[in-house]
């Protein structure tokens, strides 16, 4: 199998609120049709990375590369180039509560293709079906369960048929079968669109059925403590830290006594 | 625990006072029933006797009691997250306060000068928002606002009149009531009264939708697509307002002579002299300073209840200041431009 370029790489990358940093030097890159975890314990900053990757907080140092082109110190039409090729699915859905959903879902396509307003609505309709949730065009974000929000929040990710996708926390908040279902809803992206995935989540169950490759961030270092496959890094990993996280505290009660 | 929590300070004292004390212990023979308290008067104790190196025997304890004082000690106090009570002294807040002054001021005009690019982009029809927000924002703003500004427009004109034909009565100069309030409303009164009902109308719901899009991370989700929030929310609300207020100055000044005229023939002025009389009093120039400070009230409207929005913070206590903060500098910037516009004006003679 030939090494696939690296779609996404990040170097050196240090994410600061002025002089109070949350992670520093971090080097890791994502395959493409990759699932990637982005994980660690509550507070390390995971979403805070994810936000220089989408385009909402510049790194205080180091450099984020899409496809080889840097993304943060791109010309302004590069930049909404690439941007455009990403879909982002946010933790609370942040879907616009003034539109209904089928709007949610075509603003993009309304803004950035010459599609006519009829096609543009059957498009979001297939988006809408593509999560279950056919029918509901003319609701609105209020109107709908929490889950149901979320799902919509990943048709809306789908609408331009993006090559990379992110997940803030896909699952927090769902049930355990309404978890599955998304896992299996991005398998199913990566293997019939061939996306990549990046998602953060620290859902052990989601992390092991999914991932492909993770790096592993740590709150009290602020910094990277490995990467690699989840699966590898809980059975073989020299950090006691990432192993006990990995199988939800047993390594450390095992290895106590 | 519902009337008051055991004192720890009498045991401090026992032990303080006492011979050398080695060893606390306790006899629960009596209780029939704990809560809270009696473990947060144990936690202090234990607190107390760690630090004066006393033993503590919790053998005599429920067992229950024994497992939450354990649960409570086993995780220690993380070093430094306890905030610290910093009293700061009044010179280096006037100073903090000054500087935050000057970033603040800094920030408007920042906003302010991206507002008027975003201007020039509509201008050359490139700006992207949505047309049905911009005609649902002029009805919000324009059409529905018009019930109050009748009744606001019609009082202010017939207290203009009172007050001033009580005056003019002395003079036997009633009929320049229509003077005073023609030129009176249509010149100050009507566009700053507008002006202050739509920064508590329109201003303050600006504020608060943007600050809640803010909290939920819409606004996030449209940097992200690509969108400029500035083309597609605040646009929008800043064309709404330009066009809105005007028209709305131009329907208080009609409404507020009507309520003049009402007085007016209180007064023994006939409703024909009182028209005529204001049409003589007031100018095509008159008319035209007062929609054009209108106009500019509106933009000052519309970018303090956006700037406001967008700067909110992420909880339910910012979005309230965010709407306090935009009612409050809409009327402060109000106020302070129409002295200014009365000094120009006054100067250019118009």
């Amino acid at each position: 199998m030939t090494q696939s370029e690296a779609r996404i790489t990040v170097q050196n990358v240090t994410m600061a609120y002025g002089d109070f940093v949350i992670q520093r030097d971090l080097n890791f890159s994502v395959k493409a049709a990759e699932i990637f975890i982005i994980m660690g314990g509550s507070g390390c900053g995971k979403s805070t990375v994810m936000r220089a990757l989408i385009g909402l907080k510049a790194p205080a140092r180091g450099d984020v590369l899409f496809d080889g082109k840097n993304f943060w110190k791109a010309e302004p039409s590069e930049y909404e180039r690439m941007s455009r090729r990403f879909g982002v699915c946010y933790q609370s859905g942040a879907l616009w509560s003034s539109m209904t959903l089928a709007e949610n879902v075509g603003l993009a396509l309304g803004e950035y293709t010459s599609l006519r307003a009829s096609e543009i609505r059957e498009i979001a309709s297939l988006k809408l079906a593509l999560v279950g949730l056919a029918g509901f065009e003319d609701y609105y974000p209020s109107e709908i369960s929490g889950g149901m929000q979320k799902r919509v929040g990943v048709a809306r990710a789908l609408a331009m048929d993006p090559d990379i996708l992110f997940f803030d926390e896909p699952s927090a908040g769902l049930d355990p079968i309404s978890s599955k279902l998304l896992d299996d809803l991005i398998l199913e992206l990566r293997d019939s669109l061939g996306a990549t995935v990046v998602v953060v989540t620290h859902e052990l169950a989601s992390i092991f059925g999914i991932a492909d490759s993770s790096v592993f961030l740590d709150p009290e270092t602020k910094t990277m403590l490995a990467v690699g496959n989840p699966k590898t890094l809980r059975d073989q990993s020299a950090n006691p830290k990432i192993r006990t996280f990995l199988t939800r505290g047993e390594f450390a009660s095992a290895t106590k006594g | 625990m519902q009337d008051k929590l055991p004192s720890h300070t009498e045991v401090e004292q026992q032990v303080a006072s006492g011979p050398r004390v080695k060893r606390v212990a306790f006899d629960t023979q009596g209780i029939t029933a704990w809560d809270s308290g009696l473990v947060t008067f144990l936690l202090k104790i234990l607190t107390q006797n760690t630090q004066n190196q006393i033993e503590t025997d919790q053998a005599g304890l429920p067992e229950g009691v024994r497992r939450l004082l354990a649960l409570a000690t086993a995780v220690p106090e993380r070093e430094g997250a306890a905030k610290k009570v910093v009293r700061i002294p009044l010179l280096v807040r006037v100073g903090k306060g000054t500087i935050a002054a000057v970033e603040e001021a800094k920030g408007m005009l920042a906003f302010l000068g991206e507002a008027l690019l975003t201007f020039l982009t509509f201008l050359r029809g490139k700006a992207r928002f949505r047309r049905s927000d911009l005609f649902l924002i002029i009805q919000e703003s324009g059409a529905n606002a018009l019930g109050i500004v009748t009744l606001i427009s019609f009082l202010v004109g017939l207290i203009l009149a009172f007050m001033g034909g009580i005056q003019l009565r002395q003079f036997a100069a009633e009929i320049y009531v229509a003077n005073l309030v023609g030129l009176g409303m249509i010149r100050e009164m009507a566009p700053i009264m507008t002006g202050i009902i739509m920064a508590g109308r329109t201003g303050a719901s600006f504020a608060a939708q943007l600050g809640t899009m803010q909290v939920n991370e819409e606004i996030d989700a449209l940097k992200v697509l690509g969108l400029s929030p500035m083309e597609f929310l605040v646009l929008p609300r800043m064309l709404a307002l330009v066009l809105m207020m005007p028209l709305l100055t131009l329907y208080a000044d009609l409404v507020s002579i009507l309520g003049g005229l009402v007085v007016a023939q209180g007064f023994g002025i006939s409703a024909t002299e009182y028209v005529i009389q204001t049409m003589k009093a007031v100018q095509l120039h008159d008319l035209a300073v007062g929609l054009f400070k209108s106009a500019v009230f509106g933009v000052i409207v519309a970018i303090s209840g956006c700037l406001r929005g967008i700067q909110c913070g992420r909880s339910a206590q910012a979005v309230g200041e965010a709407t306090t903060s935009a009612v409050v500098m809409s009327i402060v910037l109000i106020i302070t431009l129409d002295g200014i516009f009365a000094v120009v004006t006054d100067a250019i003679g118009i």
